[in-house]
């Protein structure tokens, strides 16, 4: 029951992200989604063995503490505060975002799931998730908010591996998030450069290679 | 043991090449350790080791039957890259030796992981060890592209894990006990449930077809290849490519298991068949000639695609065009890494008379572009006309007319842009560049050895190879 209500609080986070044309905002709602996300393996486990401890633990730190904090770093060094003229508008991607979560929930009944995630919402807020960090790469120029974007997504995917957590080896755990640390500093490098090269995160301007 | 060193071995490399204190002699640690994994390839090839169907890591058949040639062209493209860095003193080397050699050791991995997990952490773990390589040039161009290359690769290499997950979570609720093996997962068979295995497998073409650079999925391959330099663009189309399609292969193995087979098979040939149609509007549209070569690869990955959609047959003709393509891109994006060099511009609009600047370089694009557009009697033109029978035979009338209509037009795309930079007399502008190339055997050798194997390939293809192809067609398709 705990684990739907946080869930819950996931998506609306979600809408959160799309909606807020800041992106301190943006960033905010993702860093709390991964401070939620980080609590879940613990109220899903039956008792509390050092291998949940160990995911939970690097769940909270890396996405709700350490990836905001570089992205904070990245936005202040090139003072920008707000995405201005999205590709999608922010209404618009507010009901995609809406329609998305309606969608889910209806579709993930067609899915079959085990009886013991019957009750659960993992599936649609997965799928809707997903589709949250879609529209914002999708829709945004900036690059930091496409890099939120793409966390989102990974957000949604974490999601869905909270249902094999119990079978899957540490393996895939693992590599959840060693994707997420190694992605950021890949991206942290990456945007740092763009802004050096460019004076700007606004990947608008990375037109030259355009046919 | 011998198939883990394929692995440790560059890696260790890496390394030392991070360690190594001059920029002047650290290049050579690149053929060095390129050398003693091709040997232990060739070892491998011809004597495999026994593979135990519970193993997480192996050489079985299908990486017997990719591996060696990924192994064959990292070398001489290593050969390549020493004369490469030399020319190329304003930049440091450090990083880019030490990912070089990452990415070697990664794919190897990649091409071995028997498990849905493993499979997954080495293609990633080589997409992100390939940003560094690509923006070498450090150019605000380069940059472009490699953002590009982070964010679609990034977005796919997500929904690959995602549909990894979705697959994991059919066997599952299959009643699977958690064990992600594809020799595991295929025993499974019509025990996965059947809902599920169609959401990974849509997600599992999607992401790993991006890093293989299927169209719609493709944007950022004409972006990284233009803007890489040649050796990464060769490695790129060669092998990163190439660990993404047995991906698929694999992975669509066991969905042919769960008994959605026909299902796999026409999104395949579909997909196949647009990335072919793709690849050659844009290439009838493209100016310039190292992005002509990013279509060009998402043309001949169309091609796989289209292989691995007609049952062991097919997968036997992908592969041999596996190593038909390879062999052949390594040598275009050599020479026109020559000519890019020789010219500073990779524009037809101001390249002009490459025959008269880099005579050689020129002979050898000239060449290779015949061989990548199908001609006899290079490698491409027998494995892609194995495929044509293939499908032929498997009544796909309509699908050959159009690969056919494709290659046509490919045909016209490529020979368009090569012949206008080979062809007419040299811009006066262009005049003043010469001085910073001389043809040396070390720029001129690689590529050429690459166009020698594509035509050995073809014209005298090894028994033994055909062995290895025919033994993977049936990992992938057991005979009941």
């Amino acid at each position: 029951m705990n684990l739907n209500v946080l869930i819950g609080l996931a998506m609306g986070l979600n809408l959160l992200a799309l909606g807020s044309s800041r992106i301190p905002s943006v960033i905010r709602a993702m860093s709390v989604q991964g401070v939620l996300l980080g609590i879940m393996p613990v109220l899903l486990a039956t008792e509390l063995d050092w291998h949940v401890a160990i995911v939970a633990l690097a769940t909270v730190t890396g996405k709700g503490l350490v990836i905001p904090a570089l992205l904070r770093r990245a936005m202040r060094a090139v003072s920008i505060e707000r995405e201005v003229e999205p590709i999608v508008g922010f209404e618009l991607s507010l009901l995609l975002g809406a329609g998305a979560t309606i969608g889910a929930v209806a579709t993930a009944r067609w899915l079959p799931v085990l009886p013991e995630h019957s009750g659960t919402l993992l599936v649609p807020g997965a799928m809707a998730t997903v589709a949250t960090g879609f529209i914002l790469l999708v829709g945004r120029v900036k690059a930091i908010t496409q890099v939120c974007g793409y966390l989102i997504l990974e957000n949604g995917i974490y999601l869905f591996g909270l249902l094999l957590i119990r079978s899957t080896p540490v393996l895939v755990e693992a590599g959840v998030l060693l994707d997420v640390t190694v992605g950021v500093f890949v991206i942290g490098i990456i945007v740092d450069r763009i802004q050096r090269t460019f004076d700007s995160l606004d990947t608008r301007k990375l037109t030259a290679l355009r046919e | 043991m011998r198939e883990i060193l394929l692995i440790v071995l560059p890696l260790v490399g890496a390394l030392v090449a991070a360690a190594w204190p001059s920029d002047r002699t650290r290049p050579w640690l690149l053929p060095v350790v390129g050398g003693a994994h091709l040997g232990l390839a060739m070892w491998l090839l011809a004597s495999p080791p026994v593979v135990s169907p519970g193993d997480w890591m192996g050489f079985d058949p299908l990486a017997r039957a990719v591996l060696p040639v990924v192994s064959l062209l990292f070398f001489i493209c290593a050969l390549y890259a020493v004369a490469y860095l030399r020319i190329r003193r304003d930049r440091p080397n450090r990083v880019f030796v030490a990912m070089l050699l990452t990415v070697i050791g990664l794919l190897s991995a990649g091409h071995q992981a028997r498990h849905l997990g493993l499979l997954w952490v080495g293609t990633e773990a080589v997409t992100l060890a390939a940003v560094p390589l690509l923006h070498f040039n450090d150019t605000p161009r380069s940059i472009e592209a490699t953002w590009k290359y982070l964010l679609v690769g990034g977005t796919g290499i997500a929904l690959s894990l995602l549909g990894s997950l979705c697959l994991g979570y059919a066997s599952l609720h299959g009643g699977g006990g958690g064990d992600m093996t594809f020799v595991a997962l295929t025993a499974q068979g019509t025990g996965l449930s059947l809902p599920w295995v169609r959401i990974a497998w849509v997600l599992l073409l999607v992401g790993y077809g991006t890093k293989m650079g299927l169209a719609p999925m493709h944007t950022w391959k004409p972006e990284a290849y233009g803007e890489a330099p040649g050796i990464v663009g060769a490695i790129l189309a060669g092998g990163v490519t190439t660990v993404a399609f047995t991906a698929i292969l694999r992975v669509r193995s066991v969905v042919g298991a769960a008994g959605a087979g026909a299902i796999a098979d026409r999104t395949l040939l579909i997909i196949g068949l647009f990335s072919m149609l793709v690849a050659a509007v844009f290439l009838l549209a493209t100016r310039n000639f190292k992005r002509m070569l990013g279509y060009s690869s998402v043309e001949h990955m169309g091609i796989l695609s289209i292989g691995a959609s007609l049952g062991a047959a097919g997968v036997w003709a992908a592969l041999f065009h596996v190593w038909s393509n390879s062999l052949t891109k390594g040598a275009l994006f050599l020479s026109a890494a020559n000519i890019r060099r020789a010219t500073g511009s990779a524009s037809v609009d101001d390249v002009r008379g490459a025959a008269v600047l880099t005579p050689r370089s020129a002979a050898l694009f000239v060449a290779g572009m015949f061989a990548v557009t199908a001609a006899p009697p290079f490698g491409p033109f027998f494995s892609e006309l194995r495929l044509i029978r293939v499908a032929l035979a498997d009544g796909q009338g309509v699908a050959v007319a159009m690969i056919l209509g494709c290659l046509l037009l490919a045909f016209f795309g490529i020979s368009r842009v090569v012949f206008a930079i080979v062809d007419g007399r040299p811009r006066p502008s262009a005049k003043k560049g010469i001085g910073r190339l001389a043809e040396a055997p070390g720029t001129i050798l690689p590529p050429l050895v690459f166009l020698g194997l594509s035509l050995w390939l073809g014209l005298f293809t090894p028994t033994l190879l055909q062995e290895v192809w025919s033994a993977a067609g049936l990992q992938l398709f057991p005979v009941p």
